[in-house]
């Protein structure tokens, strides 16, 4: 750490920050986090969020239950995680700061609403004494500022309520946090004016709280230094930030124009499949039909109906709503049409966790349907990769004419990353290939199959292709309805025996790592951040640990086998009970070690960390897993 | 076929190869004929006529069909039909479901096919049984029927498929019987002809599991009492020697005798395009042997269509917007640039 001068105040230089924003669920936090997170790319840091909050828009004002919180990661190096622990909290009300104390680092940085410490408040935290007054959170870097009062007064005499003036609190508390951080001012000034431009009073109001937050860290005696993270050195490019489900919803519109089939969304709205509906319904430009469907059930079905009719279809929803697409998806693996069923993973089972993250649906997505059901299943790994893996579905699912499975999960789903904007020349080309008309009379083969065993996809207009589809067992090469034991099991066969030669049409599986070592770790979706961070972290120190993250669950990589036999040991972290490793064990008879957390959270890299150290018999000291530092 | 002359088709080109396997005396068989001759006389193509079914007798349909088809899953026709509808708005597209199909596991998404009113028509075999499961009760069955699964007599109150359907705000509602080949022949053409939504219940024998069911509606003795035949602007009027007709009594409808001082003006006048439904839900609701059963053309309203709405979005955006262009798309809100 150095320190320069910079205006009145003294400036630190950091590597990386981590900052979380929390407060009632009410307050505007996750507005606060992601505007923090769009200002921190645009001046060049990597970024990585958590974006964190309670299942109920509003739940009662003040409860721990309501509590929504939102943390970034930015750092002047590359970085995979949101950050294990916290260097500054800004706690907006007494639940707030309960929930979230302890992952403040000893010593961070605590901003503290003090205006809602009130006796009924902490009540409701728990607190028997207001925690501000009893000496507790001597161990931290403590400032407490009446943000209620110093945000109506920067608002009067614009004519707002009491309550619409309460509101603008978390631009005080962003202005605030970016002058800690020393960061700039304008992109979330330009953010004000695009959202609240229609509300001249709002957006003043907004204006002035934010200014005022700023100025208050510079004026006031209590902060007596700033922070800076310089811009990180990534590769050469235009960025943009981007979720995870924005991401998706940008990868489907650009397989959609560069296969040139116009996309149909059909859906049912489900948290946290929700904005990949939300995103798509604003690119009608694109021949984009978003279709609200009453329920699961129909916009799967819908689905099937748009594929048979050519369009680009894909359904998105989450666990439970994919439990209900089962039978659906069965049929679309009957009439091998092509399609995508995104699943945007929550807590299961039932209702679960809706607005935590996990990974349990592995199981659901190799083997969720009645009878043998084959169909391939892939994963992302971060916020941007879901870009690539849309697009990638939709190849899989052309090429070979099945329905396939794109995993995300609510951590990536809802998290933000950089994303290097690719240049239109280096996406990959899609195509779609319709049989054309023949003689009516003439015999059309709707199930003859080509050398990937894929059927032809023949579209209703097509003059002498006329064929009927169904859920009932196909005969072979004509399609018609068949009860034959003999051609069923050779239907059976023929569906995996198409999807398992996908193998072959994959690139190798990557090792991030030495190609033969001690330990393997292997991991798939959205804990790429913490398993990357906390292997490369162990190589750091000697050890000889390699990371391999899959991004094909079904089929397997076809040199996955070879790898795996490479290594003495082999761990599988995963936050559910152990779904991949099972994966791994059956196919490989691998003696695999699982790592297995179902807390709605992502992994920490110490957890990670500490258990490649159990594994290795290398013993990690505690300081070093909790750092936040990569 | 790209020859510029128009193919005249008849009713045996709408065949296809495959062998007809509902049970012999099957209502079914009649409605299947009619549904050939009413798209030959249409002047529909094969390729461009769509069967989508869902799971039960009638929902074999599609595969006697030389047009394209799909036998989905049960319940599910009018949600596959709905995206294939979207996708494709220049397809004929027929939704052929039964009265549990439709109704029962598949009520949600025929009401919602419904309301939104796309240019699909969905025919319905009421044969008031389960068929394919052999022989229970369904949403139709009358309260106290004997079934397999209702030894005892069934429990559960009937729904009136086409109160359903106009509560769902229907924009075409009808009813027919699949032995009144010309009648059913008449109001598949009127179903197909209708822009938006085309609902029609087809009273339908099951031989086998429920026979009789409608023989009210078809018996000599009695049809011209169990009937009553709709025609728009025409008083409403039934019985062997058109003697009767139906007259409202208060918000009531009640059978009167013509003569005797009651003339065909005090009758009830038939508007199949009442902006309201009231009529056409008054008429649902009548059930012999109180009244006869209306057949024919209840409602006929022009209504605006989710299929054409949906895609003059996509037009009005893209026209507004222009084109999408990836380019623009990816660096749509805040961008940096790393050297």
């Amino acid at each position: 750490m150095s320190t320069t001068t910079k205006s009145a105040k003294p400036v630190c230089d950091l590597d990386s920050a981590t900052v979380r924003f929390c407060g009632d669920s009410g307050d505007g936090m996750q507005l606060a986090g992601t505007e923090l997170t769009n200002t921190s790319a645009i001046v060049g840091n990597d970024i990585a969020t958590l974006p964190d909050f309670p299942a109920e828009i509003r739940a009662p004002r003040g409860t721990k239950a309501g509590v929504s919180g939102f943390q970034l990661h930015f750092a002047s190096k590359e970085i995979y995680t949101p950050g294990d622990s916290v260097d500054a909290l800004v706690a907006m009300n007494p639940a707030a700061l309960a929930t979230n104390l302890d992952d403040l680092v000893p010593g961070g940085i605590l901003v503290v609403n003090s205006s809602e410490f009130q006796s009924k408040e902490l009540a409701q935290a728990g607190y028997d004494v207001n925690p501000l007054e009893d000496g507790s959170l001597d161990g931290y870097q403590l400032f407490t500022v009446d943000m209620t009062k110093i945000t109506r007064a920067a608002v009067d005499g614009l004519g707002l309520s009491v309550k619409e003036a309460d509101r603008c609190r978390n631009f005080f508390a962003m202005g605030l946090v970016y002058w800690l951080y020393d960061r700039p001012l304008d992109p979330t000034l330009r953010f004000i004016e695009r959202k609240f431009g229609k509300k001249p009073a709002v957006a003043e109001a907004n204006r002035r709280t934010l200014k005022a937050g700023y100025h208050f860290g510079e004026t006031s005696e209590a902060f007596d230094s700033q922070y800076r993270v310089a811009r990180a050195e990534l590769p050469p490019g235009t960025y943009r930030n981007i979720t995870g489900n924005e991401a998706t919803a940008m990868g489907l519109v650009t397989a959609s124009k560069q296969s040139a089939t116009p996309l149909f969304y059909g859906t049912y709205p489900i948290t946290p499949a929700s904005d990949i509906l939300h995103e798509l319904a604003k690119h009608k430009n694109f021949g984009v039909r978003t279709f609200q469907a009453e329920d699961e059930i129909a916009a799967m079905t819908s689905v099937v109906g748009a594929a048979f009719a050519g369009a680009m279809s894909v359904t998105g929803s989450s666990g439970p709503g994919i439990a209900l697409k089962g039978e659906a998806i069965g049929l679309a693996v009957m009439t091998e049409l092509p399609m995508i069923v995104v699943n945007v993973q929550r807590g299961g089972p039932s209702t679960g966790l809706p607005t935590k993250t996990e990974q349990a649906d592995l199981l659901q997505a190799m083997f969720g349907r009645n009878g043998e059901c084959p169909l391939p299943v892939i994963a992302a790994r971060s916020p941007a990769d879901c870009f690539d893996c849309a697009q990638e579905a939709w190849r899989l699912a052309v090429e070979y004419m099945t329905p396939v499975i794109l995993l995300t999960d609510g951590y990536i789903a809802n998290g933000s990353e950089p994303w290097r904007i690719p240049a239109i020349d280096e996406l990959p080309k899609i195509e779609v290939k319709h049989p054309g008309p023949i003689a009516n009379g003439k015999p059309f083969h709707p199930y003859a199959r080509n050398e990937r065993l894929a059927r032809p996809w023949a579209i209703p207009g097509t003059p002498g292709l006329m064929h009927r589809l169904g859920g009932l067992e196909k005969q072979d090469v004509t399609g018609n309805v068949s009860y034959d034991p003999a051609n069923h099991q050779r239907m059976v066969n023929l569906r995996q025996r198409k999807v398992a030669g996908i193998a072959q049409d994959l690139p190798p599986q990557a090792v991030d790592g030495p190609e033969s070592g001690r330990l393997l770790v292997v991991g798939w979706g959205g804990t790429f951040g913490a398993l990357a961070t906390a292997t490369r972290r162990m190589r750091a120190r000697g050890e000889s640990v390699a990371h391999v993250h899959l991004r094909y669950l079904n089929p397997f990589p076809a040199n996955l086998r070879d790898i795996l036999s490479n290594y003495d040991k082999v761990l599988v972290p995963e936050l559910n009970l152990g779904q991949l490793r099972m994966l791994l064990r059956s196919e490989f008879l691998v003696d695999a070690v699982g790592l297995n957390k179902v807390q709605g959270k992502p992994f920490s890299v110490g957890e990670v960390v500490e258990k490649i150290g159990d594994m290795l018999g290398t013993s990690i000291p505690r300081q070093a897993t909790a750092t936040t530092s990569t | 076929m790209t020859s510029s002359a128009l193919p005249v088709l008849t009713a045996s080109d709408f065949a296809s190869d495959q062998d007809v396997r509902w049970c012999p005396g099957c209502g079914d068989y009649a409605i299947l004929a009619q549904m050939k001759k009413t798209l030959a006389q249409v002047g529909a193509s094969q390729e461009n006529t769509v069967f989508i079914s869902g799971i039960g007798c009638s929902s074999r349909f599609p595969y006697y069909m030389n047009t394209y088809g799909m036998h989905s899953i049960h319940g599910r026709a009018p949600a596959v039909a709905t995206g294939l509808k979207v996708a494709r708005p220049d397809l004929n597209v027929w939704v052929i479901t039964g009265d549990g199909d439709g109704l029962s596991i598949g009520g949600n998404h025929l009401i919602h096919a419904i309301r939104r009113n796309l240019d699909i028509n969905i025919i319905l075999f009421n044969n008031r049984i389960y068929g394919l499961t052999k022989g229970q009760y369904s949403p139709t069955s009358p309260l106290g029927k004997v079934t397999k699964s209702s030894p005892v007599g069934a429990i559960d109150n009937p729904l009136h498929p086409l109160s359903i359907a106009i509560g769902a705000e229907a924009s075409f509602v009808a009813r027919s019987i699949d032995v009144n080949i010309k009648h059913l022949g008449m109001v598949l053409k009127r179903a197909s002809e209708h822009r938006g939504t085309s609902f029609v219940e087809v009273y339908q024998n099951c031989l086998v599991f429920n026979d009789g069911a409608f023989s009210h509606t078809t018996d000599r003795a009695t049809k011209s009492d169990a009937t009553l035949e709709l025609e728009h602007g025409k008083p409403m009027i039934f019985g062997k020697n058109r003697e009767k007709g139906i007259r409202l009594n208060g918000m009531d409808p009640e059978v009167v005798e013509l003569g005797k001082g009651i003339t065909e003006d005090d009758l009830l006048f038939h508007d199949e395009q009442a902006p309201e439904p009231t009529l056409a839900y008054l008429l649902s609701r009548m059930n012999y042997p109180e009244f006869p059963e209306p057949i024919g053309v209840y409602r006929a309203i022009d209504q605006p269509r989710y299929d054409a709405l949906i895609n003059e979005q996509v037009e009005e955006v893209t026209k507004a917007k222009g084109e999408g262009s990836l380019e623009k798309l990816f660096h749509s809100g805040e961008t940096w640039t790393i050297q």
